[in-house]
């Protein structure tokens, strides 16, 4: 029952390295180009000085070069990206078209085996399922949610309780869902609050997360659950920004709360709602965390992200897991194109 | 004409009053229905968490048998779930707290970097002048939508491999063991969260007004002059919405840290090893209880007090990618 910081020791060795690296490098590179130009500078004066007393014809003022600086601004990022995320993405779509232990070129191959496998199949079913789902049910809720609390007492306070689970992991978040569904065979007390509902009502308790599709519908919960606060959020900051004055006009013609909601509301937040449906679809698309917690894809809840892990990390079939995460950005494009459509008609409108 | 009017006047003022009541009537019902369906989501939001909450202080015998609400007509209070889960020797009690480490040696340079080198992209890309400035622009822009399961595989071998182009060795594997393998981990929440980390930042320094950079460039200051001195403690908000934003994911992620700080208790964050004690030690509930909340317990102290900064930085930027 004893804690040992001994040995603890070597991560905050290389904790105190990473800090000192990130030190090296960012005050270097500020350090290196303050004293580099600077010295160039003196150097140029001291040129015009001797050639001012020599009488000499004076040296051309050069330009300062301002492709240089921003070489060294952008160098960081450019190279971080460079090796880490668009070589990479080439290169995980070149290994889609190649075997497991990506050796030789099988073609398409593994996007035909991804729509002839039934398990498979059901994956992106599932998938399909949550992008549909989430997204509606957490924008709804959010929007809901902040209509209601508009205005009213300990808006702040009413805020923050159903925008907390922002900042708790999908982990915890699954871990957190699978007690509420915990279960206890018949007869014995229930620890789960689901079933306690259930059995109070007089119903049998149940496994919730081994039947399907039950199963996937409850993990769609914890990630409404998450995403809800942030719907809240954005949406409640579109509805405070309508102007004043249109709803006090809208106010004095009598219109009903309903009517007010409808027609003033709604269409006063649509492209706040479009960000809000976009943001919350990519990340249900890429949700990984919550179904490897709470059922580790089993039950056919599996999903592309979950399958994808499996394939690539667990099975070593690096062509498979390729073609997977290739179809998960194609499904992320054409909401993205959607999104950025839409950005233009508004600002052509505005 | 004048013989007609007062009914109608009186009839139409008879009706009005009806329905200004009818209304108010109807209002104060919709205003009760309003606030019980508040009242109902702000329960559902929350109970579970609270339930979690109270679990974790209550002795494993009563916790395995009866449900958290016992809790309040049956108060049985122990620390002995954190105590076990933090401290304990045994392999199969968690051992959290080197986790705990883990988790803060990973987040720390994992938010410091990234922020660091977009804050100056960012200003590059919004007040130097160069060539080809919008094309790079719109590339990291773009970038953002890459899901980060599309590099995972390379990176992956890029660590542990090197890249060799036709038996030619241009990088050799990097060879990490032991605390080292943080490196890779940072490696890769640093190249992930840059897309959205330049985006934000470049919405924020593209907006400073032009006025200032020039007067300082007549002055002579220099470019990173005019970073140190005139930007940075003008975008210091973003900064910080930008440093919650990273903190939260990279504390919170779980995919890349099982990817690229492995299992082992040298590295793996608490996410990692929460994963691993759901997966086969599902039914004890003492110590994911217990372990659950020192995951959610650090962020959320960060989130709440910080949370006016988070909403300025959700409501700048949109996608994370």
């Amino acid at each position: 029952m004893s804690f040992d910081f001994a040995d603890q020791a070597p991560k905050f060795m290389m904790l105190l390295w990473g800090l000192v690296g990130f030190a090296v490098v960012v005050g270097g590179l500020l350090v290196l180009l303050d004293v580099v130009p600077a010295h160039f500078s003196r150097r140029r004066e001291a040129a015009l000085v001797a050639a001012s007393a020599s009488g000499a014809p004076l040296p051309r003022r050069t330009k300062p070069r301002e492709g240089l600086f921003a070489l060294f601004f952008l160098l960081p990022t450019v190279l971080l990206l460079l090796i880490g995320l668009v070589v990479p993405a080439v290169r995980t779509t070149l290994l889609s078209f190649m075997d497991g232990g990506s050796q030789n070129w099988v073609g398409l191959d593994n996007y035909r085996w991804m729509f002839a496998e039934d398990a498979i199949l059901r994956v992106l079913l599932n998938t399909l399922l949550w992008v549909t789902l989430v997204p509606l049910v957490a924008t709804s809720i959010g929007l809901l949610y902040a209509v209601l609390v508009d205005k009213a007492r300990l808006e702040a306070v009413a805020k923050s309780l159903i925008f907390m689970p922002m900042a708790i992991s999908f982990v915890g978040a699954a871990i957190i869902w699978r007690f509420v569904y915990a279960y206890r065979g018949e007869g014995e007390d229930q620890i789960g609050l689901l079933n306690q509902i259930v059995v109070s009502l007089g119903g049998e308790p149940r496994q919730w997360l081994l039947d399907s599709p039950l199963n996937t519908l409850l993990l769609i919960v914890i990630m409404v659950w998450i995403q809800a606060g942030f719907a809240m959020v954005v949406l409640s900051a579109a509805i405070k920004a309508i102007p004043a004055d249109i709803v006090e006009a809208a106010r004095l013609d009598g219109v009903s709360p309903w009517q007010m909601f409808w027609q003033i509301t709604l269409p006063s937040i649509r492209s706040a709602l479009i960000v809000v449906v976009v943001t919350i679809s990519i990340a249900t698309l890429k949700v990984f965390d919550i179904v490897r917690t709470a059922t580790n894809g089993n039950y056919d809840t599996s999903v592309i992200a979950n399958e994808m892990y499996n394939q690539a990390f667990r099975y070593g079939e690096n062509g498979q897991g390729s073609a997977l995460a290739v179809f998960l950005f194609v499904l992320v494009v054409p909401i993205v194109i959607f999104q950025i459509r839409n950005l233009r008609r508004q600002r052509r409108e505005g | 004409m004048t013989t007609t009017t007062p009914p109608v006047a009186a009839g139409t003022q008879d009706t009005s009053g009806r329905s200004t009541r009818v209304s108010r009537v109807r209002k104060r019902l919709s205003g009760r229905t309003a606030t019980l369906v508040t009242i109902v989501i702000a329960v559902v939001w929350t109970i579970p968490t609270f339930g979690l909450f109270v679990s974790s202080f209550r002795p494993e015998a009563q916790l395995k048998t009866t449900g958290w609400w016992t809790f309040f007509s049956d108060p049985q209070f122990t620390l002995q779930n954190y105590q076990d889960v933090l401290f304990g020797r045994s392999s199969n009690s968690g051992q959290l707290a080197g986790y705990f480490i883990n988790s803060l040696v990973i987040t720390l340079p994992s938010v410091l970097f990234p922020i660091a080198f977009a804050a100056l992209a960012a200003y590059a890309l919004a007040w130097i002048n160069f060539r080809g400035r919008d094309w790079i622009y719109i590339s990291i822009f773009a970038l953002q939508i890459v899901p980060l399961q599309m590099a995972l595989v390379p990176l992956l071998s890029f660590f542990s491999r090197g890249v060799s182009l036709g038996g030619v060795t241009l990088m050799p594997a990097w060879n990490l063991d032991g605390a080292q393998n943080f490196a890779q981990v940072w490696f890769a929440h640093t190249c992930f969260a840059l897309p959205f980390a330049v985006y934000l930042l470049h919405n924020f320094i593209a907006q400073l007004p032009k006025d200032l950079m020039e007067a300082a460039r007549v002055d002579g200051a220099t470019h990173p002059k005019i970073f140190r001195t005139i930007i940075l403690p003008l975008i210091t908000p973003a900064l910080a919405a930008l440093g919650i934003f990273q903190f939260l994911w990279v504390w919170n992620d779980l995919l890349v840290a099982l990817i690229f700080a492995g299992g082992s208790d040298v590295t793996a964050p608490l996410t990692v090893r929460l994963a691993e004690m759901a997966g086969t030690r599902g039914n004890e509930w003492q110590r994911l209880t217990a372990g659950a909340f020192v995951s959610i317990v650090v962020p959320l102290i960060v989130f709440l007090s910080l949370q006016r900064y988070f909403v300025r930085g959700l409501l700048s930027g949109s996608v994370k990618g």
